[in-house]
């Protein structure tokens, strides 16, 4: 045990995931919507000081840009748009808590056995080290350029499809009179 | 360092999504609950990449297009929430049941 904390990397990852994990918690009890969005940003950050610690340099400055950047900046236009309650609300959540938490936490005990029992003491290689990020360039533009295309058509059909649903069409009546 | 707390991290992350998605009510939070299901995803493909260490990164390459698709899925999903609460003027799961009979 004293070995464990001898190594500077259990340190920033103890600090890091308990900080992850309460605002996890926090995202999904919070009773009001904008602090839940909020916490969702701590989460992602905390995820991100992960990847780095995880030598993943790359995919998280990605998260950043992506996910802290954009996608919630989409949720909180979300919150505005559909009016959900800004500010305390006790009705967020709906009768089914007691069951939910028994199933989440059946589900955390068991993904954790699995973990535990399969990897027992799995040590991770060169933590810290980066990775280059030309070697994953080339991985995506190389070996995994027919999956790269095809994700980046769904992103594509994904916007179209977003833009086609959530725009308003014109009643028949108006269609006509533009005619 | 060694594996196991990674995982365990990613275990507690999506089962608290599983909580969120099954006990929000509000469509916008489910979203935000399924974020976090995918972010634990992430944490473990990059675990597993950071266990293994293959030289094409498959690992790092797969976190990527795990966070495409989810940029895709929150799109899509907010436009189908907004469409709803166009229509409905709610947000709130348990009253959508245009799909029943």
């Amino acid at each position: 045990m004293s070995d464990w904390f001898s190594e500077p990397a259990n340190w920033v990852f103890l600090v890091v995931g308990l900080a992850v994990a309460f605002s996890a918690l926090r995202v999904v009890t919070s009773r009001n919507v904008v602090h839940a969005a909020l916490y969702l940003v701590a989460t992602l950050a905390g995820t991100a000081v992960l990847f780095l610690l995880l030598s993943a340099e790359f995919v998280a400055w990605v998260l950043v840009l992506v996910y802290i950047g954009a996608v919630i900046v989409l949720f909180l236009f979300g919150i505005m748009i559909t009016r959900a309650p800004i500010g305390y609300d006790a009705t967020l959540d709906n009768d089914h808590r007691g069951v939910a938490a028994v199933v989440s936490g059946a589900l955390f005990l068991l993904l954790s056995w699995v973990s535990i029992d399969f990897f027992g003491s799995t040590a991770l290689k060169d933590v810290g080290d980066p990775t280059a990020t030309d070697l994953l360039g080339e991985s995506i533009l190389g070996r995994f350029v027919l999956p790269f295309e095809i994700v980046s058509f769904v992103l594509l059909a994904a916007l179209i499809g977003g833009i086609t649903v959530a725009r308003k069409d014109a009643t028949p009546l108006e269609a006509e009179e533009r005619v | 360092m060694t594996l196991v707390p990674v995982l365990v991290l990613a275990a507690l992350l999506f089962s608290l999504g599983v909580y969120g998605l099954l006990a929000r009510r509000n469509a916008v939070l489910v979203l935000l609950a399924i974020e976090l299901m995918l972010n634990a995803v992430n944490i473990n493909l990059i675990a597993f990449e950071a266990m293994i260490r293959d030289s094409l990164a498959t690992g790092q390459v797969f976190a990527i297009f795990v966070i495409t698709v989810a940029a895709a899925e929150v799109g899509i999903g907010l436009a189908i929430v907004l469409l709803i609460f166009r229509n409905r003027a709610t947000a709130n799961v348990d009253e959508f049941n245009l799909m029943k009979w």
